[in-house]
């Protein structure tokens, strides 16, 4: 079952002085519980495509399937906790402008926090907390709102190399066991492929779909040991020679 | 138990602060009592410059005849109703335009204009319309600094995080949510800054509206003690002035860091 449609999406910028294609021609079916990872060159407007999804952005042409009943939540590069707030607050942000702030939904934000370690942290403010540990928070923030897809726009890449892999690997555990479906726009070719069970790789400027890949590893389990398995690098020799970097 | 090494460090710490505040205080004294010798042994002209002492008696006659109080108060509840219209209004406008990008670009020149025209010239027509009293003199300050309040909260408003307002949108938040949750709160500290700058405003305001109609309160005080050549008064007031003008300041300071607690 396909959970959300994209049919031939098209996307222009208008500015004072001419037009700029942006997205053109994109497509994409996603499964429930599938993890999509799109890649491409920078600039070439893969956040684009995901603002339109979330619905940040309009289109210019093409269609959006989405199922009315399901819920989107969106997660950016910087984590963009509230300084003002405590975790636990910040957590609950989402909750309080849907006002939702139910006994049973504020029961769940606990037991998601309780689960990913950040228990002794709710009193604390943002400032007081590692990279990681504030990118678990915003993901805690948007997983409360219960979404059934999440839009990754290049989470962790505000983070430092080691954070990065440790905490990568703790969303995409997270993910999969609230058995979410998600999409990641990454300029990371190893992230992507250790993380997508499909990669969808962009051209420059305007996007088109240059190629897709389905991540077929052996033993797959989370993204740090994905690392290892003996197909990791034959895709990432594909997906690099796809994307064709002019150093 | 700290170690030596911190212990020394604490001290240079102590040391360097209390020196501080030694030549603070040294310098105010050695002032007033350079002024007040000078003046005893007519070395400077005490009827141009007075002397502490003089200020000092001055003082202590207004009190006397109950005057003095009188026209703090006065001074002191204009500036007090100035700040509080001023704020609020500069704020509420400020969000206003926050809120409607078309009326803040429109009006956007007129603010500029009205910011750079001296405020004072326009004393004589607030006069004629407002009268010679009370009111006059709040419009005067509201003037010099409503127009400034607004172009800076306003500037702070939309200098707001882009991404966090994408993500209060990705939770399909409305308007007024984004303004309660993320505007406000997060130019706290800008909100703050703007009321320190205001005070200041404020006083420059009401003393000039004072100045120009007043029948009593600080400026008058001045501005009589120059006509009849007291300029014993006329230090007075400017003294009076001065440690008014601190008060407030350090009144929002201590607001401030209750707020913060």
């Amino acid at each position: 079952m396909d959970i959300l449609k994209v049919k031939n999406l098209k996307k222009i910028y208008h500015t004072k002085k001419n037009e700029i294609l942006a997205v053109d021609n994109f497509s994409l079916n996603l499964k429930q519980g599938e993890f999509v990872a799109i890649v491409g060159p920078s600039g070439c407007g893969k956040s684009t495509i995901l603002s339109i999804l979330c619905g940040l952005d309009k289109a210019s042409e093409g269609k959006i399937e989405i199922d009315k009943n399901l819920k989107y939540g969106y997660m950016l590069q910087s984590d963009n906790l509230f300084e003002w707030r405590t975790i636990y607050k910040n957590c609950l942000l989402g909750l309080e402008l849907e006002n939702k702030l139910t006994k049973e939904n504020i029961k769940y934000v606990n037991k998601l926090l309780d689960t990913y370690g950040l228990k002794e942290f709710k009193k604390s403010y943002p400032s007081n907390l590692s990279g990681g540990m504030r990118q678990r928070a915003s993901l805690i923030r948007t997983l409360a709102t219960k979404p059934d897809i999440l839009f990754l726009d290049e989470p962790f890449s505000a983070l430092d190399y080691q954070t990065r892999l440790a905490v990568s690997d703790d969303v995409y555990k997270i993910i999969k066991k609230e058995n979410k479906s998600a999409i990641i726009v990454t300029h990371d070719l190893s992230e992507a492929i250790s993380m997508a069970d499909r990669v969808i790789v962009l051209t420059n400027r305007p996007s088109k779909i240059k190629n897709i890949y389905e991540i077929k590893l052996t033993n797959k389990s989370s993204p740090i040991q994905n690392r290892k398995a003996k197909e990791f690098a034959y895709y990432y020799d594909k997906i690099w020679k796809d994307i064709d970097y002019h150093v | 138990m700290y170690s030596l090494e911190h212990k020394k460090y604490l001290k240079k710490i102590k040391l360097t602060n209390f020196l501080i505040r030694f030549t603070q205080i040294s310098i105010i004294l050695i002032f007033v009592f350079l002024w007040q010798f000078l003046a005893d042994n007519n070395l400077i002209n005490t009827f141009i410059s007075s002397s502490p002492k003089s200020i000092i008696n001055t003082i202590i006659n207004l009190y006397k005849d109950g005057s003095l109080f009188h026209h703090i108060w006065i001074t002191f509840y204009e500036v007090l109703i100035s700040f509080l219209i001023a704020t609020v209004g500069g704020i509420v406008i400020a969000t206003f335009l926050w809120r409607y990008k078309f009326i803040s670009k429109v009006i956007d020149p007129y603010l500029t204009i009205l910011n750079s025209l001296p405020k004072v010239s326009l004393g004589p027509i607030i006069i004629i319309i407002a009268g010679a009293g009370t009111k006059s003199i709040v419009i005067m300050a509201l003037f010099i600094s409503i127009i400034i309040t607004i172009i800076n909260v306003h500037q702070a408003f939309i200098n707001t995080d882009k991404n966090k307002i994408r993500l209060l949108q990705s939770f399909k938040a409305k308007p007024y949510q984004i303004y309660f949750k993320l505007i406000l709160p997060s130019n706290y500290n800008n909100l703050i800054n703007v009321c320190k700058v205001n005070i200041g405003l404020i006083f420059i305001g009401v003393i000039m509206g004072e100045f120009l109609v007043s029948k009593a309160g600080v400026g008058y005080l001045i501005m009589y003690g120059s006509q009849v050549f007291n300029l014993n008064l006329v230090m007075t007031g400017i003294i009076i002035l001065a440690i008014m003008a601190s008060l407030m300041y350090y009144l929002i300071v201590f607001i401030e860091k209750r707020l913060n607690k």
